[in-house]
């Protein structure tokens, strides 16, 4: 038996004064997805429905968008877990907005490449993973999949049109904790900064939002500690260190 | 490593459809607690209490300026304003205003120093629980004295 659902999908095109929402009856099983509802609604109902999305699996990072008003990866949000008749789905905030549920990563981008931490983990494996023959391990990536959800959820990027964000400084005492031959002291320059690791208010919306177990807001603290450590230092006229 | 400038820039390059500038979500981003936890609640009612609590000190100085007219002002003040049971509901929003604001303003400053961070929510929970039960009995007190 299949339940029917109440899809309210924020619409907005280049050209419309403002953003109206449109509404599709879905049925659902208790398997259904939202991205599996959002691209039915593209293929059967509406194709003009623009909304980005790869991989179908919380890896890629592209799917984030806000449903019923959290921000989500709708390709692992169960729509009958919502437990709601209607739901609501809207663009991610902070972003700006190309089409419907598209928003544009480029600002979000510029600021986590800055830190230019690389992907790949050198302390860690991946733990339990059997790689085939002739594979020596299986390598572990960073945890962040880049999908600007923390963004979005960050009380303070909705009004510091400069602050580096929970994903980037995230990025950035990652770096520090594991530099892998990367130069460290440009990316805490950029962190310590008003804009920074210091903007920062701890709401913990950013760890709590993240999709990926990143904890940015975690990572700002320790972030903090390490900068604080680094001032104290060449307060007393002690090398600061390099990396840490 | 990108140059600064290009992560200063809010908006790189400017994007086809609404601008960062007009989706940036402002103060709506603090009030708005729809969605949001108790962290970002928590957040804005530090902002709340802390701007209520820098009004209420203004206006207790006000006050306390009476003191300089004279007793017989001070005295009607008190029998005609302050033992009225307004105030007294005003004194327990005051009180768990300065709960809030004092128990969330130490979780935020060890929090945000990188002290107990990995338990900065049971540090939460624990302040909300201790600022309840000193309101509760605040409130009591307030009563049994005002009545
Ligand atoms: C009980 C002692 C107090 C403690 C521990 C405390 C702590 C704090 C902390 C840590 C913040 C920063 C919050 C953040 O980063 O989001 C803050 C902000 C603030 N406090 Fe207090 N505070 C206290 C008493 C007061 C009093 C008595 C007043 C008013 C007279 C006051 C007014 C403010 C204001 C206006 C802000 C700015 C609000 C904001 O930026 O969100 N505080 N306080
Ligand atoms: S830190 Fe988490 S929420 Fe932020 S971009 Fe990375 S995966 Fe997404
Ligand atoms: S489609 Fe790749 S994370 Fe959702």
């Amino acid at each position: 038996m299949s339940e029917t659902v109440t899809f309210r999908v924020q619409r907005f095109k280049q050209g419309d004064p403002a953003s109206h929402y449109d509404t599709f009856q879905e049925s659902t099983d208790p398997r259904t997805t939202v991205l599996d509802v959002l691209t039915r609604i593209r293929r059967v109902e509406d194709p003009t429905l623009t909304l980005r999305h790869s991989c179908f699996h919380a890896s890629c990072g592209t799917c984030g968008m806000k449903v019923n008003g959290r921000e989500v990866l709708a390709c692992v949000t169960n729509v009958r877990e919502l437990g709601t008749d209607e739901v609501v789905v809207q663009p991610l905030d902070n972003a700006p907005l190309v089409s419907d549920l598209v928003v544009d990563m480029g600002p979000f981008y510029a600021r986590f490449n800055a830190i230019d931490r690389p992907l790949v983990r050198e302390s860690e494996l991946v733990p339990g993973s059997h790689p085939a023959e002739g594979i020596p391990h299986a390598e572990r990536y960073e945890d962040c999949i880049e999908c600007g959800i923390c963004l979005s959820a960050c009380p303070i990027a909705a009004t510091d049109p400069e602050y580096l964000g929970p994903a980037a400084l995230a990025a950035a005492d990652r770096l520090r904790e594991e530099p892998r031959g990367q130069q460290v002291p440009p990316a805490l320059r950029l962190a310590d900064d008003p804009h920074g690791a210091w903007r920062c208010h701890v709401a913990f919306e950013c760890s709590e939002a993240c999709p990926s177990n990143v904890d940015p807001a975690g990572h700002i603290m320790s972030l903090r500690r390490s900068l604080i450590g680094r001032r104290w230092r060449a307060l007393r006229g002690e090398p600061v260190g390099a990396e840490r | 490593m990108t140059d600064r400038a290009v992560t200063r820039d809010a908006d790189p390059r400017p994007s086809p459809g609404v601008p960062l500038s007009a989706r940036r979500r402002g103060v709506a981003g603090w009030v708005d607690v729809r969605g949001r936890r108790l962290g970002g609640v928590a957040f804005i009612l530090n902002r709340i209490t802390g701007l209520g609590v820098l009004f209420y000190l203004y206006l207790h100085l006000v006050v306390l300026s009476q003191l300089a007219v004279g007793p017989s002002a001070w005295d009607s003040l008190l029998k005609n304003w302050f033992l009225n049971p307004v105030f007294l509901v005003l004194d327990v929003v005051l009180l768990a205003g300065l709960l809030i604001h004092g128990l969330n303003g130490i979780r935020v400053a060890l929090v945000g120093l990188g002290l107990v961070v990995s338990r900065q929510k049971a540090l939460l929970g624990a302040f909300g629980t201790i600022g309840a039960i000193v309101l509760l009995i605040g409130t009591l007190m307030f009563i049994s004295h005002g009545g």
